[in-house]
């Protein structure tokens, strides 16, 4: 079975679990995908398949990509990603993949997205530290603080926590439990929480952790 | 927004109970001890009700033995099996959390009475 599948965020809710207790869950528009090209040992030197999910206009594609739908005859594509698949795996250029055919309930996920963005974002709200008081005196707000030692090494050491840009950038959440999955309408429904705003593309492959036997 | 209700909807109870805020509700509670089960009784004032859809809940306070208390029930929770409402509350608020400071005849909601024709 190929464990992976592309979607958009629909938003989150709560939902019972089966002892009746409140869960939160996030509601994922998920599939269906589109095989756009095979990738093979010979050729690629790796094997994959290049899947597309979520239909775009003609005149929003641009030309090196148009010529890859064109060749796989399928409709064009917003989301494109490549997912890795064994050497005997039966998919081929043009097979359309529903979520039903990847997930199952009771299956562990890991999910990928872009998060969303903080911009330009002091030490205060990116690292989580504590800020000094904000009266009596005090003239040490919500600053960097000490850059290290002076002398030796004299350069700031590499990994200094400093303000920057915070968000917007591909962020993985593993191990998330699958709760529902609906193949006639497209939706998966995980537990917790994943990356980005409602509306965004995520990319859902079965987690890497390992499970409890 | 649709997919979110869609999925809502396969967890909904068909019968959404008709109360208001300051009823007087006896809300029968499934609880599992072990592998028994038994239905617990929650008598008391509903003074808010909160959130839409799957989410909704009702907070629903008593006085037991002098000391005020409150429990929140997801209303459309399989351990909620029913909500009898036992008498109307005649209030003009939507959340009743003035009632927390009060003690005694101040703290009780008066009846509404059907309306005379």
């Amino acid at each position: 079975m190929n464990k992976f599948m592309l979607g958009k965020k629909a938003g989150m809710t709560q939902m019972f679990d089966t002892e009746g207790n409140v869960i939160p869950v996030t509601v994922i528009e998920c599939g269906p995908i589109d095989v756009i090209q095979r990738k093979t040992n010979g050729v690629d030197t790796y094997e994959a398949v290049k899947v597309g999910f979520s239909d775009q206009k003609e005149n929003r594609v641009n030309r090196p990509d148009m010529g890859q739908f064109k060749k796989a005859d399928i409709n064009p594509k917003r989301f494109i990603k490549e997912f890795h698949v064994a050497e005997d795996s039966e998919l081929k250029v043009g097979d359309r993949l529903v979520v039903s055919d990847c997930f199952e309930v009771g299956d562990r996920v890991d999910v990928s997205g872009v998060s969303k963005g903080k911009g330009f974002a002091g030490n205060v709200k990116r690292h989580g530290q504590k800020g000094g008081r904000e009266a009596h005196g005090s003239k040490y707000h919500r600053r960097v603080g000490s850059l290290g030692p002076s002398a030796t090494p004299a350069r700031v050491r590499k990994g200094k926590k400093l303000p920057g840009q915070m968000g917007n950038i591909n962020v993985t959440v593993q191990n998330l439990e699958v709760v529902v999955v609906d193949g006639e309408r497209n939706i998966l429904v995980v537990k917790g929480a994943v990356p980005g705003v409602p509306g965004g593309y995520l990319s859902i492959k079965a987690t890497v952790k390992r499970q409890k036997a | 927004m649709d997919l979110i209700k869609a999925v809502e909807q396969t967890q909904l109870k068909e019968s959404y109970p008709n109360l208001g805020i300051g009823d007087h509700v006896r809300v029968h509670l499934l609880i599992s001890e072990g592998t028994r089960e038994r239905i617990q009784i929650f008598e008391g004032t509903v003074i808010a009700r909160k959130g839409e859809g799957l989410s909704e809940t009702i907070t629903v306070r008593r006085l037991s033995y002098g000391v005020g208390v409150e429990r929140v029930f997801p209303l459309h929770s399989p351990k909620v099996t029913q909500i009898d409402v036992v008498r109307k509350g005649r209030v003009r608020r939507a959340k009743l959390y003035y009632l927390r400071g009060r003690v005694g005849k101040a703290a009780k909601v008066k009846e509404k009475l059907p309306t005379r024709k």
